[in-house]
C-alpha cells in the first residue's frame, strides 16, 4: 500500500473497507426489510467499535468495551437474524474470536434437580466461547414467584462470566420489552453489565407486504394479482388478532397457504400443469385462512379450543 | 525423572498461549477434546481419570482452557493430558494427546533387568516412591 497513513493515524475509512463491516452492513441493509431504528443501532455500534479498535492500535485505551446487549422487541422482528449478523460483525471487528452464535433458552440453561444447573450452564458457555450467547427470552431465568428456582444459580454464573470473560464470549438476552424491563429491574446486575440495548419494533403492514413478497421469491412462488390483494387483507387483520408474531406468522401463512395450493393442483387440475400454474399462489389459497371468518382464539365468536393452535390450524 | 510421553513432551512445557494454539488446531479440525489426569506415571499406565466427559461440540479453545484450569486446581500435583478424538469413520481414534501439566516434583523410575533363558533378558519398570 503506498497511501499508508502517517504513524500515529489511521485511517478510519480503510479500516471499515478493510474489515469487511461494509459488505456485512449491506447485506444487513439488503436481506431484512424495514427495522431502520435497528439497522441505525447496528451501524452506531459497528461505528463506535472501529473507533474504538482504533483508538486501542493507538494506545488510548486498554480496556475491552462491555459488548453485552440487550435485544428487545416483540416476537418474529427478526431478533434471531440481527443476533447472527451481530456476531459476524463483532468477528470482523476481532471482538470475537470465531463469531458463531449459540441460541439457547431457560431450559438449555436450568437444570431440573438440585446441582443440575451449574454443569448445564458452563457447559452452553463453554460453547459459547469465542462467539455469541444468545439467551430468548431471558427473563424467564427469573421465577419472582420462586425463591428457590434454580434459574438464579444460572444466572449467577452468567453473570460472573459475563464480567471476568469479557474478551470471550458476547452475551445477548433478548424478549418482549415489558418483560425485559421487570427483568432487568429485580436483576440490577444484569442492567449494569449490558452497554447495549437495542429496541426492535413491529413491522408496518407495508414492510410486512414486503416480507411476503420476498420470502415467496426466495422459494420460487408469486403471488397472482389477486391474492396480492387478499395478503395485504389478511395481514391487516391478522396484525389485530391475538398470538401475531410478526414476519414469522407471515411466513407461517404463506407455507400453509402453500399447502392449500399444492392440494388445489393435485386434487382439481386436470391434465398437466406448467411451471406458472406450479409458482403461482392463488387468491384462494389465501382466502381459506381462519382469519378472514373473524379470527383465532380469543375472539367474541371463536371457541376457545383454538386457542394455542393458532400456528397449526389450517 | 521427566515423563516423556504423547506430543510435545521432549520440548519445555507448553505455555497456555501454546495450550491454546495446539487445541484451536485440533478444534479445527472437528476432533472432540477430552481432558484426563493420573498420579501414576507408570508407562504401562494408559488408562488416566477422566476429568469430565470429552467435549464434543466447542468451537473456540477457551473452552477446553476453562476446564483445564479447573482440573488443575483440584490436581495441580497430577499429570495432565489432553486428547484430541477425530470421530471420522476409518480413524476413530485419538489423532493427538499431549501433557499439559506435571508434578512440581516428578517421581523416578527404575528399570530392573532380569536374565531369563540364558541370556535373554526382561525389563521392568517401577516407580519410585
Amino acid at each position: 500500500m503506498n497511501d499508508a497513513p502517517p504513524a500515529g493515524t489511521i485511517d478510519l475509512r480503510a479500516e471499515y473497507e478493510r474489515s469487511g463491516i461494509r459488505e456485512m452492513l449491506d447485506e444487513l441493509d439488503r436481506e431484512l426489510v424495514g427495522l431502520v431504528p435497528v439497522k441505525r443501532r447496528v451501524r452506531e455500534t459497528a461505528a463506535l467499535l472501529l473507533v474504538d479498535r482504533a483508538r486501542h492500535a493507538l494506545g488510548l485505551v486498554n480496556e475491552t468495551p462491555t459488548l453485552h446487549m440487550s435485544f428487545t422487541g416483540n416476537p418474529g422482528t427478526g431478533k434471531t437474524t440481527v443476533a447472527r449478523k451481530m456476531a459476524g460483525l463483532l468477528h470482523r471487528l476481532g471482538y470475537v474470536r470465531k463469531g458463531h452464535l449459540v441460541s439457547v433458552t431457560r431450559d438449555d440453561l436450568v437444570g431440573q434437580y438440585i446441582g443440575h444447573t451449574a454443569p448445564r450452564t458452563k457447559e452452553v458457555l463453554k460453547r459459547a466461547m469465542g462467539g455469541v450467547l444468545f439467551i430468548d427470552e431471558a427473563y424467564y431465568l427469573h421465577r419472582p414467584d420462586n425463591e428457590r428456582d434454580y434459574g438464579q444459580e444460572a444466572i449467577e454464573i452468567l453473570l460472573q462470566v459475563m464480567e471476568n470473560n469479557r474478551d470471550d464470549l458476547v452475551v445477548i438476552l433478548a424478549g418482549y420489552a415489558d418483560r425485559m424491563e421487570r427483568f432487568f429491574q429485580s436483576n440490577p446486575g444484569f442492567r449494569s453489565r449490558i452497554a447495549h440495548h437495542i429496541a426492535f419494533p413491529d413491522y408496518t403492514e407495508e414492510e410486512l407486504n414486503r416480507i411476503a413478497v420476498l420470502a415467496l421469491q426466495k422459494l420460487g412462488y408469486r403471488l397472482s394479482p389477486a391474492a396480492e390483494d387478499v395478503m395485504e387483507r389478511y395481514i391487516a387483520l391478522r396484525r389485530n388478532q391475538p398470538h401475531f408474531a410478526n414476519a414469522r406468522s407471515v411466513r407461517n401463512a404463506l407455507d400453509r397457504a402453500r399447502l392449500r395450493q399444492a392440494d388445489r393442483l393435485f386434487t382439481r387440475s386436470a391434465g398437466p400443469v406448467n411451471a406458472a400454474a406450479l409458482s403461482t399462489i392463488e387468491a384462494e389459497d389465501l382466502a381459506a385462512s381462519r382469519v378472514f371468518e373473524g379470527g383465532l382464539g380469543i375472539g367474541p365468536a371463536s371457541p376457545a379450543v383454538s386457542r394455542h393452535s393458532e400456528e397449526l390450524s389450517p | 525423572m521427566r515423563i516423556t510421553q504423547g506430543c510435545f513432551s521432549f520440548l519445555p512445557d507448553l505455555t497456555d498461549e501454546q495450550i491454546s494454539a495446539q487445541l484451536d488446531y485440533c478444534l479445527g479440525r472437528d476432533w472432540a477434546l477430552g481432558i484426563e489426569y493420573t498420579y501414576d506415571p507408570h508407562p504401562r499406565n494408559t488408562y488416566w481419570e477422566m476429568w469430565g466427559p470429552p467435549m464434543f461440540d466447542l468451537r473456540d479453545a477457551k473452552g477446553v482452557m476453562i476446564e483445564l484450569a479447573a482440573c488443575r486446581a483440584a490436581h495441580p500435583e497430577a499429570y495432565i493430558r489432553i486428547n484430541a478424538f477425530e470421530s471420522a469413520r476409518g480413524f476413530e481414534t485419538v489423532m493427538m494427546s499431549f501433557i499439559v501439566n506435571r508434578p512440581a516434583a516428578e517421581p523416578r523410575i527404575d528399570m530392573t533387568r532380569t536374565e531369563v533363558d540364558g541370556r535373554s533378558l526382561r525389563y521392568t519398570h517401577t516407580v519410585a516412591a
